[in-house]
C-alpha cells in the first residue's frame, strides 16, 4: 500500500496510541466526521469509557470531575465545540485541571459552508485567549510526535493544550 | 404537586442530608448551593463550584465513571441545572449507579435578584430527569420526605434525580475558599487518604 495514502486515513490511530501510553481512561466528544475514526477505536476499548456529549462545555466538566476521581480525561470536538465552551474553560484554568483538547478544523480550507467560517476563523485565538497552548497539524505525518508532546505537557504540566488538527489534514466534507 | 404549599429549609435540608456522610463526594453548584454545603461543615470531600454554571451534573459525572466504588452527589439550583440540562441526557446514557443530583429548586435566580426561573413557570426537571432514563427521580419538599432523599442519595441505584422544593428565604452567605487549586488538591489528597 501507497504509505502516503495510508497515513492519510490512519494519522487517528497516532492519537489513539497516545491515549493509551497515557493511561487515558474517559474521553467525552460530540459526533464528528473528522474524529470518526478515533471515536470508534475508543469505543471499542474496554479500558476507555466513552462519553458522547449533547454540547462541548458537558465535556470540559467531565474532564474536571475525571481528573478529581483521579483518572485522566482527553477531549474531542470540531471547531464550532470551541465556542461552545468559553466559559467553562474557567473552571481548568481556575483550579489547574489537565486538559487535552483534540479539534477538528472546519472554515479554514475550501470550505463549502459560509456557516463554518466565523467560528473557525477565531478558534485558535479563542483557545489562546481562554488559557490553552495551542499546536497546529498540517501534515499527517506529524500527527504522533506533536499528540505526544501535548499529552505530555497536558499531564505532566496539569496544563490546558488543545491540538488543532487543520482541515488540510483531514480533507474537506463530500457535499455530493 | 406544584401546588402543594410545603416548602424545605434549604439549610436545614443540606445539614439533615449531609449527616454521617461517609464517604460521600459532593459537587455543590455555584451560588447558594456552595454555601449551604458550606454551612453543613466544611469538609475536604467538597468540590466547591464558584463559577462554571452549567456543569455541576458533568463534573459529578466525570467523577463517578472514575470512582464507581464511592457514591457522589451533585447538589445544585435550579438555575444551574437548567443551564445544563443537556447534560441529564448525557448521565442517562451512561447510566452511573453510583451518581446522585439533587436540584434544591427555590425557583428563583437568588444570587441575581430572585428573577423568576423556569421552574416557577411549572417546566418539570422530575418529569425531564425520568425522561433521561434516570433510574428514580423524586420531588421533594415535607419533612417526612428527608429520610427517602437520603436513602436515594446513599443507597439507592443511580443514576438518581432529586428535586427539593426550598423556600426562596434570603439566608446568610456561608463561604468557603474561593481558591480553585486549594479547593481540587484538598478533595484529591481526601480522596486518595480514603482509600
Amino acid at each position: 500500500m501507497d504509505q502516503t495514502v495510508d497515513i492519510k486515513q490512519t494519522w487517528p490511530d497516532a492519537i489513539y496510541a497516545h491515549f493509551k501510553r497515557c493511561n487515558i481512561r474517559q474521553v467525552g466528544y460530540v459526533p464528528d466526521a473528522g474524529h470518526s475514526r478515533l471515536i470508534q477505536r475508543c469505543i471499542e476499548d474496554p479500558e476507555i469509557i466513552d462519553v458522547v456529549l449533547t454540547t462541548e462545555e458537558e465535556g470540559v466538566a467531565l474532564v474536571a470531575g475525571a481528573e478529581l476521581g483521579g483518572q485522566r480525561a482527553a477531549l474531542l470536538m470540531q471547531s464550532s465545540g470551541v465556542g461552545n465552551c468559553v466559559n467553562m474553560f474557567s473552571l481548568i484554568k481556575n483550579c489547574g485541571f489537565s486538559c487535552l483538547v483534540l479539534v477538528t478544523m472546519r472554515g479554514e480550507w475550501e470550505e463549502f459552508n459560509p456557516w463554518q467560517i466565523p467560528m473557525g476563523s477565531i478558534t485558535e485565538e479563542c483557545l489562546r485567549l481562554s488559557g490553552f497552548s495551542t499546536y497546529r497539524i498540517d501534515d499527517p505525518a506529524r500527527v504522533d510526535e506533536i499528540v505526544g508532546l501535548a499529552a505530555d505537557r497536558a499531564f505532566g504540566e496539569n496544563a490546558a493544550i488543545a491540538v488543532i488538527l487543520s482541515q488540510i489534514l483531514i480533507g474537506k466534507k463530500d457535499w455530493r | 404537586m406544584r401546588s402543594s404549599p410545603l416548602m424545605l429549609d434549604r439549610r436545614d435540608f443540606v445539614k439533615q442530608l449531609l449527616q454521617q456522610r461517609g464517604g460521600l463526594l459532593v459537587v455543590p453548584g455555584l451560588g447558594a448551593p456552595t454555601y449551604d454545603v458550606a454551612a453543613a461543615g466544611d469538609h475536604a470531600l467538597n468540590f466547591y463550584l464558584w463559577g462554571a454554571m452549567g456543569g455541576a451534573a458533568m463534573i459529578g459525572l466525570g467523577l463517578a465513571l472514575a470512582q464507581p466504588k464511592r457514591r457522589v452527589a451533585v447538589i445544585t439550583g435550579d438555575g444551574e441545572m437548567l443551564m445544563g440540562l443537556g447534560s441529564l441526557a448525557t448521565i442517562g446514557v451512561k447510566q452511573p449507579a453510583n451518581l446522585a443530583v439533587l436540584v434544591l429548586d427555590n425557583r428563583h435566580y437568588g444570587e441575581t435578584g430572585m428573577q423568576a426561573s423556569h421552574t416557577d413557570a411549572g417546566i418539570d426537571l422530575v418529569a425531564i430527569a425520568k425522561a433521561c432514563r434516570f433510574n428514580d427521580a423524586a420531588f421533594v419538599a415535607a419533612q417526612s420526605d428527608i429520610a427517602h432523599a437520603r436513602h436515594l442519595t446513599y443507597a439507592v441505584k443511580g443514576p438518581v434525580f432529586i428535586q427539593v422544593r426550598v423556600k426562596t428565604d434570603d439566608v446568610p452567605r456561608v463561604l468557603p475558599s474561593r481558591d480553585g487549586r486549594e479547593i481540587k488538591r484538598r478533595f484529591m489528597e481526601a480522596l486518595v487518604q480514603l482509600s
